[in-house]
Order: C-alpha cells, then structure tokens, then sequence
C-alpha cells in the first residue's frame, strides 16, 4: 500500500455491540486523504453503524477511530469536522434550499449573508441555483439528494460520509450522478467515504473498496482487485456475475491444484496456502471469461450441451450444462458476437477457458 | 349511522355521495342544539333587559354592552366614562391565562419531548401516567390544590424542615396560586398535542443539525421547535381558551381579589343578585376575543403552510 498521501480515518479493531448483538466484529481500516472509499456489503451487514461511528452519532465499543492522526472518540458530532449526506437527506423542511445549504457554514461562525453568498456557489455545483428560494419538499427526489450533497460539501468538511445517497434514485439518474460525484469529489479534493449494497456502483466509483458481510471486513483493495482476484467464496458470489462450483481438490502439483467439479470433469487452477488435497471448496470463473466453441479450443475445455440463450442488450448469456456434471454460464459480448458462432439450445458445445480464469476460493 | 361502515374496500366513495347527507345528519343536528343554539339564546339574551330576580325581560336594548364599557354614575344620568372595572378583569385574566400557558408550555414542552422519545411501547404508559390525575374531577384537584399550598399545608412544611424558608409562604388567594391552579388543570392540553408533533417529528433531522455543527439548543430553536411549531401552537390554544374562561381555579384559589372573567361571567347567573344580559353579554365579548385569538393563529399557519408546502 503506498504511504505517501496521509490517512485521513484510520479505524482500528473497531468492535460495535447493541446489548448482546455485535453489529461490528473488530473492523480495522485506514482510509487515505483525497480518496473515493466505498464501503459495500449486503444489506445490514454495518456500513451505516461504521458510518455513525465516524460521524460520532454512535459511541465505539472498544477499538478506536482515528481523523487525520487524532482520536475522535469523546467528541461529539457537531464538533467533528465531517459531514454526512444521510440515506433519506433529512433535509430541514421548514428552511429554503438556500438555507439548509447554509446551514452548516452559519453554525461555523459565517454571518448570515456570508453563509447565503457560499451557500449560493456551492448550489452553483449542484446546478440547483435557480431552486434556492424553494423549499425541499417541492424538489424531486434527485434535486433533494443534490440538495443533501451542496448542504453537506458547503462547510467543507476533511471528511464526506455518503450512506448510499444515490438508492432511491432511478437507473438513469444513478449512473448520471455516479459521474457527477466522482468529479466533485475530484474537484473539491476532499475525501468521500461512500457506503453502498450495489457492486456495480462501487466498481464505477470507487479507488478502493471495503467488502463487508455481517459486520466482518472481507476484503480491501482497488475495484479491479476485488473483481479479479476475490479472497474468499463471499466476495467473489457478491461482487459480479460468476460461476461459483463445489469442486474437491484431486491434486495438487507444482503449484497447480485440479480440481473434480462431478461427471468426469476437472479443471486445472493456481493453488492458493491453505487449501489441501481432498478438501471441498469452491471455485469461481466469470462468465465473460470463458468462450464456447464447436471443438476444444484454450487451456481447459469441458464438453456439454446448450441449455438457454438469454439477450442482456450488450451481451449474450449462454447456460451449458456439462455432461453429467454443473451449468456454466458463459457471456459472450454481442460486438464481438459478430464473428462468433451462436448455439442454439440442444447443440453440443466446448465450454473453454485460459489458466487463471477458475479461482480457487477459501470459505 | 350504522351504513357509514360498508363504505370501505375498493367502493367508489362516489357511491355514497346521495346517503352522506344523512349519515352526517345527527352529527349536525347534535352541533346545531348544542352549540350553535345556546350561542344564539345567548346572543340575544345580551341584547335583553335585566330582571330583578334573575332572568330577563323581552326588551331589546345595548344597556348590558354599555354596564361593561361605561360608567353613567350611580342613576345612569352622568356623562359616560369609560368603566375601567370589567375590562382590567378581562385584562387580568388575559395576563393570568397566558401566564398560566407559558408555564405549561415551559413544563409540558420538555414532559412531551421526554415522552415522545422514550421506545414505543412505554410511550402509551406515559401518557397514560400524565392523564391519571384528569380522571379526578377538576373540583376536588383544585381543592386538594388549595390543602397542598396553604400556609400550613405540605408544601410549606416541606420548605421550612429543608430550610429553604423560614416563613411560611403565602400562596393561597395570590395570583401565583391561580397560575398554578390553570396551569394544573389543564397541563395535558398542552403535553398531548406537542407529544404528538414530536412523536411525527424526524429526529434524523437532529442528527443532520448536529452533523452540521449546531449545539444541542440551536438544534433545537432552528430545527426541532419550528418542525413541531403545530403541536405547541394547538397546546397553547388548548390551554389559553379555557384558562381564560376557567373560575374554579380563580374561584378556589385565588379568593375574592383575584377576579377573573370566569368568576364574573358565573356570579351573572347565579342565585337572585345576579344579571343575565350583562352576563351574556360579558360571554359574547369573551367569546369575540378567543375567536381572534384563533382566527390569528389559523391564519399565520395557513400562510406557513402555503408558503412552505408543509410546515
Ligand atoms: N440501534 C440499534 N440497536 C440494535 N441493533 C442495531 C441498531 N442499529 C443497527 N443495528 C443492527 O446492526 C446491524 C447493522 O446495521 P446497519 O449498520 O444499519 O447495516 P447496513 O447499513 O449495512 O445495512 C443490523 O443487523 C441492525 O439490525
Ligand atoms: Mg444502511
């Protein structure tokens, strides 16, 4: 990990407990200054408690959290130099937009016409310049989140908490403000930390991601990381579309583990410490990964028989069921489908893969 | 009335347009005989002229409205003044009244608060804590009111074995017993309606003002009081209207110097001394003042709302 840039949270061994239930089980992470940090897990798996206990509206059980080298614990949330952009926006109803975007300046000493001025220019951000006067109930649900955002960006905090803000907005508008909050946060140069369930949008966003499942860390590292090289069967089942097979392990030889996957057929991949001959794990391979052809083509190549075509727009998922042994899904892009040959359901086909593309997963 | 229940489901609420009428007729026929007829009777019953031994005689003359606003001398041949008299008892309870208010509003703000934020299921009980003392009728808590303050009562022993005081207080027949007389009586017209709004209120929206640097009592003047502004303004309504009317606790408490419109109104219409038009009269004019006092305050809020799109 470089160390060049400094750390702006650093959490360590963080432990959360509600009476006897333990929300988060020793959680350590540091989050590097000027960095787009996505905290992405399943839903309840703790991101939003992670989240208040930065923000300070949860005390930490045991374990500390630390904001640019100082421990935080004991101050309370308005004495915190973060702010939040809260999963519902918890906009102030009874104020203009233009006052709730002021909102935080005026409470950090600004007069009232200095907190209207900047407030006016981060709205200007936003593009929400020409609704200032309005009040946040008579917005839409993407000017309210915007609203949220200039709201929470205005007093400039060292800190950005984002508790999925971008969930109650349609498909088009998501992926619109996916880009507009990376380039913000480009802009600005103030660290986010963004908590998400959606993969896809921690992919898009993220310079690192933190994987969580039931209140444990599964994972840290950058997008292509934990895509490509998942640790462990949870990561690599939540983060994209894959194939995830029992296999037992036959073999393993010169660093290479083979693998029986039932009916006769077994693949060969890179063996990872800890996993033994005989042991049942699970091996993953993307979709996209893997091609089908007439005759056995590539490294490995497992013979089966086409059982669904399914259209995606942009690509084609093809359902192979081995002989005797499990379906593979295959994804084919459909630019690429053009020199490719489709098969149809019923016909004979080679399901192929180079080296590497099957993953050998711990539990 | 027993049709209103079919009325539910997928029905077109259309379907019922021709039988509503009906089905509301005995709700107005109990709100015209009950509250719109007596408010007639006395209307014009203000208009009419005294009798010697209580009641009236059916002649129509303003003489009950001139006893309240104008002094004629003892024959009535003087040149008029103003009477000073009955507009410094309506000014007095006014003042009582409204003191009486803040002071509920000052204790029921922080008690509803308190209930509102507790978990939902002992919410009920609290609120049902807060009603047990209104199960008592309202005369025999006055009274018990008067045991408990007097000189010799709990209270003062109370402070004189702590050695706070070293005299008893006087708080009977003071305008601070009939203060806290109204305040008592009606302190859960101002909790229930604030415990409501606060219960509606979304304390995310604390959390957001804390997030962005507010101390707890900025959160609560710029965000927290004007989201619950209804809830407080109904409780100080609920509470103002009847303490200006109220003469138990003038009555009970407050003695004979301590005068306020309900006293006056009743002493109108009781036993044979009394004056019913002046009587009537006296009601209409307190009636006209509540009904400002409302139609204010219904006005500033229909304009928040419009303004604000909810408030
Ligand atoms: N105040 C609380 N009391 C008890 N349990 C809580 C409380 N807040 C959250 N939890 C529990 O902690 C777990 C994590 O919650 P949360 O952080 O909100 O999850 P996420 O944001 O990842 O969906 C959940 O199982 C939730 O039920
Ligand atoms: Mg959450």
């Amino acid at each position: 990990m470089n160390t060049e840039s400094p750390i702006a949270i650093d959490v360590r061994d963080a432990v959360k407990r509600y009476g006897e239930f333990t929300a988060l089980k020793k959680i350590s992470l540091s989050i590097k200054d000027n960095e787009f940090f996505t905290l992405l897990g399943p839903s309840g798996c703790g991101k939003t408690t992670l989240l208040r206990m930065i923000a300070g509206f949860e005390d930490v059980t045991e374990g500390q959290i630390y904001l640019y080298g100082d421990e935080i614990e004991g101050l309370p949330p308005n004495k915190r130099p973060v702010n939040t952009v809260f999963q519902n926006y918890a906009l102030f109803p009874h104020m203009s937009v233009l006052d709730n975007v002021g909102f935080g300046l005026e409470m950090r000493g600004a007069s009232k016409s200095d907190a209207r001025r900047r407030g006016g220019e981060v709205l200007e951000l936003v593009q929400l310049s020409q609704f200032a006067k309005r009040k946040p109930s008579q917005l839409s649900g993407g000017q309210q989140q915007r609203v949220a955002l200039a709201r929470a960006l205005a007093p400039q905090p060292k800190v950005l908490l984002l508790d999925e803000p971008l969930s109650a907005l349609d498909l088009k508008l998501r992926k619109a403000m996916q880009i507009e909050l990376k380039h913000l946060q480009r802009e600005t140069g103030i660290t986010f930390i963004f908590v998400t369930h959606d993969q896809e949008e921690a992919l898009t966003m993220s310079d690192r991601i933190a994987v969580m499942s039931a209140g444990e860390l599964q994972q840290l590292g950058k997008a292509r990381d934990i895509y490509e090289r998942p640790h462990n069967k949870f990561v690599a089942d939540f983060i994209g579309e894959t194939n995830l097979l029992e296999v037992s392990v036959d073999k393993i030889d010169n660093g290479h583990a083979i693998c029986h996957l039932g009916g006769g057929h077994s693949l060969t991949c890179n063996a990872v410490d800890g996993i033994d001959v005989g042991t049942r794990v699970h091996i993953s391979v993307r979709p996209e990964k893997l091609f089908t052809s007439d005759a056995p083509s590539g490294v490995e190549s497992l013979k089966g028989i086409v059982k669904e075509n399914i259209y995606l727009g942009t690509d084609l998922s093809t359902i192979i069921n081995l002989d005797e042994g499990p379906d593979f899904t295959v994804r084919t892009s459909n630019s690429e489908r053009g020199n490719k040959r489709i098969f149809e359901p019923g016909a004979q086909v080679f399901v192929n893969m180079e080296m590497g593309a099957a993953r050998l997963l711990v539990d | 009335m027993a049709g209103g229940s079919t009325s539910g489901g997928s029905v077109k609420a259309d379907t019922y347009a021709g039988v509503r009428h009906w089905l509301l007729a005995p709700s107005w026929l109990v709100l015209l005989t009950v509250v719109v007829g007596p408010l007639c009777i006395m209307l014009i019953y203000s208009f009419l002229t005294k009798e010697f031994r209580g009641g009236v005689v059916w002649e129509f003359n303003l003489a009950a409205y001139d006893k309240f606003f104008f002094d004629r001398g003892l024959f009535g041949d003087e040149a008029p003044r103003i009477e000073w008299t009955y507009i410094s008892i309506y000014w007095r309870s006014i003042l009582q009244a409204a003191i009486a208010t803040l002071v509920s509003l000052l204790i029921g703000f922080p008690t509803a608060y308190f209930i509102a934020t507790r978990p939902t299921t002992s919410r009920a009980l609290w609120v049902f804590l807060i009603t047990i003392p209104y199960w008592v009728n309202l005369l025999i808590r006055t009274v018990s009111m008067k045991f408990l303050l007097r000189d010799q009562g709990p209270l003062n022993a109370f402070l004189l074995s702590t050695g706070i005081i070293d005299q008893p207080l006087t708080i009977v027949n003071t305008d601070v017993a009939v203060q806290l007389g109204l305040f008592y009586s009606y302190l859960p017209f101002m909790v229930l309606p604030i415990y409501a709004a606060v219960e509606q209120y979304d304390h995310r929206l604390s959390e957001a003002a804390a997030d962005l640097y507010a101390s707890r009592w900025i959160a609560l003047r710029r965000v927290i009081l004007p989201a619950v502004k209804p809830g407080v303004i109904a409780g100080c309504i609920l509470v103002f209207v009847p303490s200006l009317g109220s003469f138990l606790a003038p009555d009970l408490l407050g003695g004979a110097r301590n005068f306020m419109i309900g006293s006056l109104i009743e002493d109108q219409f009781k036993g044979q001394a009394g004056d019913w038009p002046f009587g009537a009269a006296a009601s209409m004019i307190l009636l006209s003042m509540v009904l400002i006092v409302l139609i204010v305050a219904a006005r500033r809020q229909a304009r928040a709302k419009a303004a604000g799109g909810e408030v």
